[in-house]
């Protein structure tokens, strides 16, 4: 797996061509009940931020609204002309094969190859024929990742995307989106409960509250990262704070 | 640190998900399971038995006479048909009511289709045709018969057209329960690919309404076959709804079995048919088969 830069935001690889996220005063109301209300975000172009907030905080509605999902959200949204989305469920048509899966809504010559290129980045490529009701749920998940890929995204959008997948399955899953990441330099957001996953793969982490973005925790950590990195710890402890969880000193967690 | 798994179930308002069978692959066969052809000769046999057994039973009923004097055994309707086949007489009657089921549905059916596809995609044709569609839905339309032949005449035309009516109302109704049943969420994600309102029909609405599609068909070609009968009760002299008018008329019962066992034949085959197409177009359906 490339690893290739360990400083937190090298220059980008592919020069990124575009100004990133810039979101201000976003707002979106559902019947009545305020879910987000003024919210501002920036995202540079090719910076890994990770976003945690409580349940029901509007982390998808964020999301949802950067993506171009959500015609009623108001305020003001900048975001790059090509963004693809991975949602917490895998959301695969279950009538097309994996290769048209992954191709779908691309324009242009040749698809089979370019799926064909995209499922190999995730290892699925001898199941490019595979009717997605076959594929496990952490296959199922690389291919919504490989269907984003296909795409050259500028800002890929991750809504708890490993939320749904056993930890074994997450780890390598968080290891993939790592790799990717490095070699393709988009944009990300990543809306994740996980306060760990967090840490290790975003350059910033956001907390949602009330709302808006109601704080900020800048994670510079060389990668890859120890999960024992002290650093990593305090951000941790400040971070499940934030949540609302004051956790006791604990001891012997798996992971 | 718990990453609660249950939290993460929380997704919104969105709509319940119809599971369109996301599952592990299957294990691998017990080892003791015969051979596959073995099975499927199995199958087939299983098939047929049930029908050779009514075969049987009715044999047995008019031979001891639980069946009334006047029931013929199955090889005095088999020599019936076998005489109406010779006389040409059979294949006559039978191109006749064909020709009348083909034409009433080959518009039917896509009139169906079609409106249940306008509705379905758009709100405010809904909101203007469902009404009127659910409301002649309510009306028995086989009691329409003496009317349509008021209106269109005692020629093919009033056969044609309520042989016509009855397909609508199933296809209409399924088709567009068949596409409000498409998981909205497959929606979003395709329109987050890029796909435009032509996409989104082609490679997503219809496809997950076609199971329902298909449902309305099966009912469309079983309500075809039953306004047939009605249609050609009265006002004709030909078709096989003829032959058995005019067999009650002379008392041959044996003929009169000869068309009933055609109706059978007909309803079986037109299932047979609509199976073979759902096998081709649901390939990707991991459904429950039975055990
Ligand atoms: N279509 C909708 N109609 C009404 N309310 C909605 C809709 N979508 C979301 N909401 C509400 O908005 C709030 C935020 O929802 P959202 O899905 O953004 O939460 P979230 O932060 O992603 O939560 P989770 O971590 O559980 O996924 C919730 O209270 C939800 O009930
Ligand atoms: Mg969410």
């Amino acid at each position: 797996m490339p690893t290739p830069a360990l400083s937190p935001s090298p220059p980008a690889r592919e020069p990124a061509a575009h100004d990133g996220v810039r979101v201000h005063g976003l707002r979106r109301v559902f019947d009545g009940r305020v879910v987000l209300d003024d919210a501002d975000l920036t995202i540079a172009p090719g910076e890994f931020v990770a976003l945690l907030g409580p349940s029901g905080s509007g982390k998808s509605t964020l999301l949802r609204a950067l993506g171009g999902l959500d015609p009623e959200a108001e305020g003001h949204i900048e975001v790059p002309g090509r963004s693809a989305v991975v949602f917490q469920e895998h959301r695969l048509l279950p009538w097309e094969r994996v290769w048209r899966n992954v191709t779908l809504g691309v324009r242009g010559g040749d698809l089979r190859a370019r799926a064909t290129a995209a499922l190999e980045e995730v290892g699925l490529a001898e199941r490019a024929d595979a009717w997605p009701g076959t594929l496990s749920g952490g296959e199922s998940q690389r291919v919504a990742l490989a269907r984003a890929l296909v795409r050259t995204p500028q800002l890929l959008l991750l809504d708890e995307p490993f939320g749904a997948l056993d930890a074994l399955t997450r780890l390598k899953a968080q290891h993939l989106v790592e790799a990717l990441w490095e070699e393709h330099r988009p944009s990300v957001l990543l809306v994740t409960h996980d306060v760990e996953e967090a840490l290790l793969l975003a350059d910033r982490a956001l907390l949602l509250g009330d709302g808006a973005i109601a704080a900020e925790f800048v994670v510079d950590i060389p990668r890859p990262r120890p999960l024992d990195h002290p650093e990593l710890v305090r951000l941790r402890t400040e971070l499940l704070a934030g949540l609302g969880v004051h956790a006791p000193a604990e001891h012997g967690r798996t992971a | 640190m718990p990453s609660s798994p249950a939290e993460t179930l929380v997704v919104g308002a969105a709509p319940p998900v119809r599971a369109p069978a996301r599952t592990e692959p299957r294990p691998p066969p017990p080892a003791r399971t015969p051979r596959p052809a073995a099975v499927a000769l199995l199958r087939r046999l299983r098939r047929v038995s049930g029908l050779v057994a009514v075969l049987l039973l009715w044999w047995l009923g008019t031979e001891r006479g639980w069946l009334g004097a006047t029931t013929p055994s199955p090889a005095a309707v088999w020599d019936a048909g076998v005489d109406l086949i010779r006389s040409g007489e059979y294949g006559e009657h039978l191109a006749v009511s064909l020709e009348r089921v083909a034409r009433g549905l080959a518009i039917g059916i896509p009139l169906g289709v079609l409106l249940g596809l306008l509705a379905g995609l758009t709100r405010s044709v809904e909101d203007v045709i469902d009404a009127p569609i659910q409301a002649f839905r309510m009306l028995p339309h086989l009691a329409l018969a003496p009317v349509f032949i008021i209106w269109f005449g005692i020629g093919e035309t009033s056969k044609t057209m309520l042989i016509l009516i009855g397909p609508i109302f199933p296809l209409y109704i399924n088709v567009l329960h068949g596409i409000r049943g498409v998981d909205n969420r497959l929606v979003e994600a395709a329109r987050s690919c890029g796909l435009g309102r032509w996409g989104l029909t082609r490679r997503v609405i219809l496809p997950g309404a076609l199971p329902q599609i298909f449902v309305g068909l099966r009912q469309a070609l079983g309500i075809g076959w039953l306004t047939l009968v009605v249609a050609e009760q009265t006002a004709t002299t030909s078709g096989i709804g003829y032959l058995m008018t005019d067999a009650r008329e002379f008392l041959r019962t044996d003929v009169m079995f000869v068309v009933l066992v055609t109706y059978a034949l007909l309803g079986v085959l037109s299932d047979l048919l609509v199976r073979l197409l759902e096998r081709r177009a649901l390939a990707w359906r991991r459904g429950f088969t039975g055990t």
